[in-house]
């Protein structure tokens, strides 16, 4: 085993309560430790990351002058910090610390005690042989730029938007629909306190409109991302609305001018409940209030034979039909993803009939029917004119099934009872509410649970088997009957409706993975964006300086968006008013005398950190950029890259150690 | 609590007590349906309402899975409503908890053949019986054969209800006494006797 | 390319007319098949009911000798026949302990299944392979105005079946619409047909047909198809006696598939067993 006269270490085995020593003979590898060479010292405790644990480090080097520590104990993803500063406190450099996992690595993941210990004597003995080499090193100071880029534009942005500039810092918000709002925008009460959604959720929008601390990207998307925490490099892509986002006041002269007299286009807002034309605006309150020319529709775009009615009705000469699109850059210090979710496309569970029967419905386009200002301006008629008698809302439609999505989707039980109250409402007809489980914890939800139950609303606990047009009596016939076993009665029953909603669960949005890919952060099994830790970190990613908040992190609901979204700007504006960020000091450098000029390692450098000096011949790392993955000091043929804390002869060791008793 | 008087507390009552339980029933037929996830169940009657036998039967299927894992042996087993099911395997396709529920009904039935709990003279058993024994026999299915040894273990007078189809079909050369069959079924029978 | 062909019991006898069209209709798109030599039946629902090892060892049988007579592909025409095939198939591919217990058993009798001979339907053969197109192209006497209800059952498409979709099976569909018809749109179509409760559980069996029937009259079929010997037999056989019991006219003519297409392709009737069925069958002027 490779020896440095110099080393004096200290070793330290944590029982982590019962979660090692159970599995881990703890004193037998404190024991083991304290034959190895260079070790001075070797202890056994409960709690190492106790505040007694840590003081222990800290006297054990004064009185036995030690000057390498390694603690084997939890992952260094919850621990390395503490035990560095425990090491640094105690008067030796932080990096003179090695830390050894032997929760994660070996007793929480095997069942025999003895095999367990053995593994955990190998990885001690492999930490050993590597930190007697060890070097003093430093970390390195960055200043955070304080610019905010927030992606996603529905109520966690809008909240983050507004949070963060109310601290007096500039915020990009970038949205890639033409408006801001996201879903909220397009539900009519919330729930349990029906609030009308548009009433609280406007003026938030035009706050963020008028904040001097926001800019608005509407219909952009971000195309690339560069640098690290504190100093990122981003480039927005503006599409193209063909119209001077500047000019334009919203007063829709064109739209009324447009060669199409009647709306032909499904309209999106809408949920093609409507129709809208080439030239349009989402939404009455639409943020920005600017139009947009949909060039897949428009005459001019499709033959380039339209007289160009709209443009000649602008009498501010805010019409472009070149425009194309442009890219911006933006410099920031921390981004915030916001970027939402996307409903469950009910074609996905055939057997309920959407797609098939007129009058199946998604919760999505009822929102849209009982709201005032949706297609039918907020009376509740079906496809053919006439108004529903009875309905059927479908709880868990791709929710809570291994053939769709395993996830309970959080929110489905509350809008339906909010979507129950309000068809009530406006239709006086029977509702039917079929549930599996009927889910309301949260202020207020069981409260509007029980109010539903005496408002008349009948709850039938059963999965819907099928939806279908089979009728067995007149009074089934030209109905929708659903097929459903009332589980608390324990008989299957058939019941014949006028439309049938199906309450359609969350899911990661259709560009998670490219966004996940881009930002260069994580994804659970089930596509959402993973949190740092699902307790104690649930806004923070495993990259420094990027935040999540909102249904992109798993499904919720607005209060929840919203206090997340709260969460992420504070964790962002933390990092911005700590004023510097610490680099790890794991980066790479070159030793020049070595440097063969040859210039493989700037090509293989995945972060741009690498650069060539024509005047020397060689090539030079930048420290800043570098992240320390070490591809360059692989690739480079003359052994001229060394990176810190994993230098030949520290891996080497370490791989001695693991290997040779 | 002596026998007697737990039995005036329970008989044809609602009631049932954790000593009349087979605690290990669930996991038996859980491992007779290869593994299958019954203990994942979240009795959302899918299974119930897909089912088109269901609505004859004495306990849904959902109630059957419920019984299984909290080990209603006796109950489940002497009753019918495991044989009415037909294998149409639709409550498999739907059940969201991945479920093979038509396996689990086939692991009830081989529970009841074995265990010779299953409801006496109820034509579903018999007939799955008599077809067993008439392939090992010769390796194929004469339907004559068949429904004539079925009926007769069963009940030879609603054979009579038969007999005009019988005769059409028969008249038809739809059904036949000679069929050719296979030509070696001793080997046939051997290798199920291993 | 050699196909065998497996036929089962019942194509050998209630079934006669399936095999007799079925073959007919091959012949004349000139595919040849190779009946499996001294096959055994599968076992159907009751083996599986009985005794699990026996039911997956005298399918595997089955499997074994086509492997052993050579081929590619294996035709299965009876929806339980082929169900059976499969569900012994990916038993045997996916539990190890299966496998090799059965082929141990097999080897007593020189056989062994591999997974090599892979099993089709003839709806899969006729419809993913050969195509629409193809089959439009045989017509000689296009079904026009004839309103089709295709009857798809329970084990021909699920639970493991992949040639078409089990939601929304569309290949009978297909395939009448290939011969000129005009499929009719209705929500039976997979529902479950009793199987042999018409033989057991009588009065379940015939209420279960009885739906099937009425649903397809009233939505206004002239004919049903169907591509399972058990189906056909209880709709046909049984309508007569449906009709008297419950006291509500259904009968409808009930044929294969085969036979629909075989009257399209203009083959006459006597080589499709029209003269074995029991039922009103379908005229062609």
């Amino acid at each position: 085993m490779p020896v440095n006269e110099e080393a004096r270490v200290g070793f330290y085995i944590c029982h982590c309560g019962h979660n090692i020593a159970n599995m881990v003979d703890v004193t037998a590898v404190a024991e083991y430790a304290a034959k190895l060479p260079n070790v001075v010292l070797s202890r056994d405790y409960k709690y190492m990351c106790s505040d007694p644990g840590q003081e222990m480090i800290a006297k054990d080097v004064e009185v036995f002058k030690l000057n390498r520590i390694v603690v084997a104990s939890c992952s260094p993803l919850l621990h390395e910090n503490t035990f560095r500063t425990a090491t640094s406190k105690a008067g030796i450099n932080q990096f003179y610390f090695q830390m050894v996992n032997i929760r994660e690595n070996a007793s929480w993941v095997h069942e025999d005690k003895e095999m367990a210990t053995l593994k955990a004597k190998d990885l001690v003995r492999a930490a050993i042989s590597r930190v007697v080499f060890h070097k003093a090193l430093e970390k390195k100071k960055v200043p955070v730029n304080p610019d905010v880029l927030i992606v996603g534009g529905g109520i966690s942005g809008i909240s983050a938007a507004l949070t963060i500039a109310n601290a007096g810092k500039k915020v990009y918000l970038v949205e890639k629909e033409p408006t801001i709002g996201g879903y909220m925008a397009k539900f009519d009460k919330t729930f349990p306190t029906l609030d009308c959604a548009a009433c609280i959720l406007t003026p938030k929008m035009s706050a963020v409109l008028k904040h001097p601390g926001i800019t608005l990207l509407s219909y952009s998307e971000v195309s690339a991302v560069d640098g690290y925490v504190g100093n990122y490099h981003v480039k927005v892509t503006r599409k193209p609305r063909y119209i001077i986002e500047e000019k334009c006041v919203g007063c829709f002269a064109c739209i009324d001018a447009c060669i199409f007299k009647e709306a032909k286009f499904s309209d999106e807002f809408n949920e093609g409940l409507s129709k809208r034309k080439p030239v349009y605006i989402p939404f009455p309150q639409a943020t920005p209030q600017v139009v947009l020319i949909d060039d897949k529709t428009c005459i001019h775009f499709k033959t380039g034979k339209c007289p160009q009615t709209c443009a000649k009705a602008c009498d501010r000469n805010a019409f472009d039909f070149d425009q194309k699109p442009v890219v911006q850059e933006l410099e920031v210090g921390t981004i915030l993803l916001c970027t939402g979710f996307q409903p469950f496309d009910a074609a996905r569970a055939p057997y309920y009939g959407y797609g098939r029967y007129s009058n199946v419905y998604t919760s999505l386009e009822v929102e849209r029917l009982v709201n005032a200002s949706g297609p039918t301006g907020g009376h509740v008629v079906l496809r053919d004119k006439s108004k529903p008698k009875s309905i059927g809302i479908i709880h868990c439609v791709g929710s809570r099934d291994e053939k769709t999505n395993k996830w309970c989707s959080r929110v489905c039980c509350m809008y339906s009872l909010k979507l129950a109250h309000l068809l009530k409402e406006h239709t006086d007809a029977e509702i039917y509410n079929f549930y599996i489980d009927m889910r309301t914890p949260g202020k207020g939800y069981e409260e509007f649970y029980d109010k539903l139950l005496n408002e008349g609303v009948h709850f039938i606990r059963g999965r819907v088997a099928e939806v279908s047009d089979w009728a067995i009596n007149d009074h089934e016939k030209g109905k929708l009957v659903i097929r459903v076993e009332d589980t608390l009665i324990g008989m299957v029953r058939r019941i014949p409706v006028d439309m049938v909603v199906l309450a359609v669960g969350i899911e990661p949005g259709k560009d998670a993975q490219d966004i996940r890919r881009m930002f260069n952060i994580s994804c659970s099994n089930e596509g959402f964006f993973l949190e740092r830790h699902p307790k104690l970190a649930p806004v923070e990613t495993f990259t420094d300086g990027i935040y999540i908040a909102g249904a992109c992190q798993g499904p919720r609901d607005i209060p929840d968006s919203v206090a997340q979204a709260g969460a992420a700007a504070a964790q962002a504006l933390a990092l911005i008013d700590s004023g510097f960020v610490e680099l790890e000091p794991n980066t790479a450098f070159i030793t020049e005398e070595l440097c063969c000029g040859c210039q493989v390692c700037i090509n293989m450098c995945p972060y741009h950190a690498i650069t060539f000096d024509d005047g020397k011949g060689k090539s030079h790392i930048n420290e800043a950029l570098c992240k320390g993955c070490g591809t360059c000091v692989a690739a480079c043929g003359s052994g001229a890259i060394t990176q810190n804390l994993f230098e030949d002869q520290q891996i080497l060791s370490e791989i001695y150690g693991l290997l040779v008793e | 609590m002596n026998a007697s008087s737990s039995e005036i507390l329970t008989q044809g009552l609602t009631v049932k007590l954790e000593a009349d339980l087979d605690k290990n029933f669930g996991e038996t037929i859980a491992r007779e349906a290869h593994g299958e996830k019954l203990f994942g169940c979240i009795q959302c009657g899918n299974c119930s309402a897909a089912c088109p036998l269901s609505v004859w039967m004495d306990y849904t299927p959902r109630k059957v899975i419920a019984m299984v894992r909290a080990g209603f042996k006796q109950e489940v087993l002497s009753n019918r409503t495991v044989w009415l099911c037909a294998s149409c395997y639709q409550c498999t396709v739907e059940c969201p908890k991945g479920i093979k529920i038509t396996d689990v009904m086939y692991a009830l039935k081989r529970e009841a053949i074995e265990n010779k709990i299953y409801p006496k003279n109820f034509p579903v058993p018999i007939l799955a019986r008599t077809f067993y024994s008439e392939v090992k026999r010769t390796g194929r299915i004469n339907e004559i054969f068949l429904l004539t040894n079925y009926y007769l273990r069963y009940n030879i007078f609603k054979m009579l209800g038969y007999a005009s189809l019988g005769v059409r079909l028969f008249m038809k050369r739809r059904l036949s006494l000679f069929e050719k069959g296979m030509t070696n079924r001793k080997e046939f029978r051997s290798m199920l006797n291993q | 390319m050699k196909y065998l062909y497996y036929p089962g019991c019942s194509l050998k006898s209630s079934g006669k007319h399936y095999e007799i069209s079925l073959l007919a209709v091959l012949q004349k798109l000139g595919i040849e098949v190779e009946e499996l030599e001294n096959w055994n039946c599968c076992g159907a629902t009751n083996y599986m009911s009985i005794n699990e090892n026996y039911a997956l060892e005298i399918t595997a049988r089955n499997l074994g000798i086509a492997e052993k007579q050579g081929g590619d592909e294996v035709i299965v025409p009876c929806a339980a026949c082929f169900m059976g095939f499969l569900k012994t198939q990916k038993y045997m591919e996916s539990e190890s302990g299966i496998r090799d217990r059965v082929n141990q058993i097999l080897n007593h009798s020189g056989l062994s299944y591999n997974g090599k001979v892979q099993i089709r339907h003839p709806l899969d053969l006729l419809v993913n392979q050969l195509g629409a197109d193809a089959l439009t192209r045989t017509v000689e006497m296009p079904l026009k105005d004839l309103k089709v209800a295709s009857y798809y059952g329970c084990q021909l498409i699920r639970p493991y079946a992949t040639f078409d979709d089990q939601w929304n099976p569309h290949t009978m569909d297909d395939i009448a619409r290939a011969m000129g018809a005009t499929p009719v749109d209705w929500p039976l179509k997979s529902r479950c047909c009793s199987g042999s409760m018409t033989s057991t559980m009588t009065d379940i069996g015939l209420r279960m047909n009885y739906v099937i029937l009425k649903e397809a009259k009233s939505r206004g079929a002239d004919v049903i198809i169907t591509a399972c010997p058990l189906c056909q037999f209880n709709l046909e056989c049984f309508q007569g006696k449906i009709s008297r019991k419950l006291k509500d006219d259904v009968r409808i003519p009930v044929m294969y598939f085969t036979q629909l297409m075989g009257l399209a392709m203009g083959i006459p009737a006597k080589k499709l067993g029209l003269k074995q069925m029991l039922s009103p069958s379908l005229v062609l002027n």
